[in-house]
């Protein structure tokens, strides 16, 4: 261990002290574990229900009462996704558009067993994944779970075949458009309000009736969309890091 | 019952220990897992299902890919580096790149 | 409730937050460092999960709950919520960065980095 080491070392353990001060200061006026006394979690609990006809008051605050917020959020996902492709683009020219350049490295065929119990476990799991998505206004659940579901369905293909398989599915073009619709999508909803001359991501849909697939408004439709969003990015992300070792080379850069 | 939630979340705090004392970054990955696992169970206890559901998801499936994908990438590039280096008949002093 | 326990939540969070600023400020290996982060961020769940938890209350999912019952609170989840999902996409941003930085410099070593050219 240098020098420069152990000044950071004691730096860090002098500020952790700070912290563990101010800390225990703060955590004495914080209420007792299980003795909730926020006033917001109350009357958003018991309005929400009437005020959306949303049974999950999670998905509730999340696409309506915050929507906004929730839109940063989103904004924050793409412009992430956004930041791994430009990062990990090709260097090079355009050698073959899918994976033509060199050969592909895990190309060996995995054992039959995984094979066969993958592909129904992927349509279980997609079929899950719409599920998931289509209810979150009724029971837990709703666009973010979906999406990370959905592309886990998809990993699943590449696990139980290769790299080859995945490129088929993920179609670099359509996961890129679905991105993009995801993100605008959720502001178009919003702009929609706005030009019906009510607040921007106003919910004005008709509510109908509590409980039923079709209602909430535009919590569901959010929900949807941003699960499309979340899909396209994890997919996006995961293809990104896979373009290299698919082309089986490394740019001569 | 409050003693169930107790030890679970002592059990998370465990396992974010030991996520932060592995060292070797593989081995950092499976044990990243299970304390995703933890999390999600501790979300379930907590009465937060929304939650729960995709922490177990992303910390179980999500963030250990990533995080596989990009050691993979650099082992990747290391053993081809290598590889060209070994290959290269007049050994160049410099490396790859500029 | 046990004395001992009321403050458990707060405890563990600032158990967790300490322990990955530690690793981070210790790491060795820049993947290392991002984990760390992970961690470290996972913290601010054990806080929220502490303040919004009431003890009896169901899920804010009032699909099969009468109205009216006291539930935990919503709010802190629909912020947990959001922040899980954004989190792993942050996490493969940050890895973006490392592997870019691999490429440029060879090392992974937060301490060789200072060699870094554009």
């Amino acid at each position: 261990m240098n020098v420069s080491d152990r000044i950071r070392r004691l730096v860090f353990l002098l500020s952790g002290a700070l912290f563990f001060v101010l800390y225990c200061y703060a955590a004495a006026s914080l209420p007792p574990w299980g003795h909730y006394r926020g006033p917001y979690g109350n009357v958003i609990a018991r309005v929400a229900v009437i005020e959306r006809h949303a049974t999950d008051v999670v998905n509730a605050i999340n696409y309506d009462y915050r929507g906004f917020d929730t839109l940063g959020e989103e904004f924050i996902l793409f412009t992430a996704v956004l930041g791994v492709m430009l990062l990990l683009r090709r260097e090079e020219g355009p050698p073959g558009p899918r994976g033509g350049g060199g050969k592909i490295p895990d190309a060996k065929v995995l054992s039959t067993t995984i094979q066969i119990f993958t592909l129904p476990a992927a349509f279980l799991t997609t079929l899950f994944g719409f599920y998931i998505g289509l209810h979150g206004q009724l029971s837990p659940g709703g666009g973010f779970q979906a999406g990370v579901i959905l592309s886990t369905a998809v990993l699943l293909v590449y696990i139980a075949q290769n790299t080859e398989a995945f490129q088929r599915i993920t179609s670099h073009t359509v996961v890129e458009v679905l991105e993009a619709a995801g993100a605008g999508g959720y502001a178009i909803v919003g702009l929609l309000a706005l030009a019906g001359g009510l607040p921007f991501l106003t919910n004005f849909l008709p509510l109908g009736p509590t409980g039923n697939v079709f209602s909430a408004g535009t919590i569901a439709l959010i929900s949807a969309i941003v699960g499309v969003e979340v899909t396209a990015a994890f997919l996006l992300v995961t293809y990104t890091y896979l373009q290299e070792i698919m082309r089986g080379s490394i740019p001569n850069g | 019952m409050m003693y169930v939630g107790a030890a679970i979340l002592i059990l998370a705090g465990i396992s974010g220990f030991a996520v932060v004392h592995t060292r070797d970054v593989t081995c950092q990955v499976l044990a990243l897992g299970f304390y995703g696992l933890v999390t999600a169970l501790m979300f379930f206890y907590f009465q937060a299902p929304d939650v729960a559901l995709s922490q177990i998801t992303v910390g179980a499936v999500a963030l250990p890919l990533m995080i596989m994908l990009a050691i993979s990438r650099i082992r990747f590039r290391e053993s081809r580096l290598a590889e060209r280096q070994k290959n290269a008949r007049p050994p160049q002093p410099g490396g790859e790149r500029e | 409730m046990p004395l001992h326990l009321s403050l458990l939540p707060y405890w563990v969070a600032a158990w967790l937050f300490f322990w990955g600023l530690y690793g981070i400020v210790t790491s060795r290996h820049l993947v290392h460092c991002v984990v760390c982060l992970a961690v470290l961020q996972t913290s601010t769940y054990m806080l929220l999960l502490g303040i919004g938890y009431r003890r009896g209350g169901t899920a804010p999912v009032f699909a099969d709950i009468p109205p009216g019952r006291l539930t935990v609170d919503p709010v802190v989840q629909a912020l947990m919520l959001t922040d899980v999902v954004v989190e792993a996409v942050v996490v493969a941003l940050l890895l973006a960065i490392v592997v870019k930085a691999h490429e440029k410099s060879g090392c992974v070593d937060p301490h060789d980095l200072r060699t870094l050219r554009g």
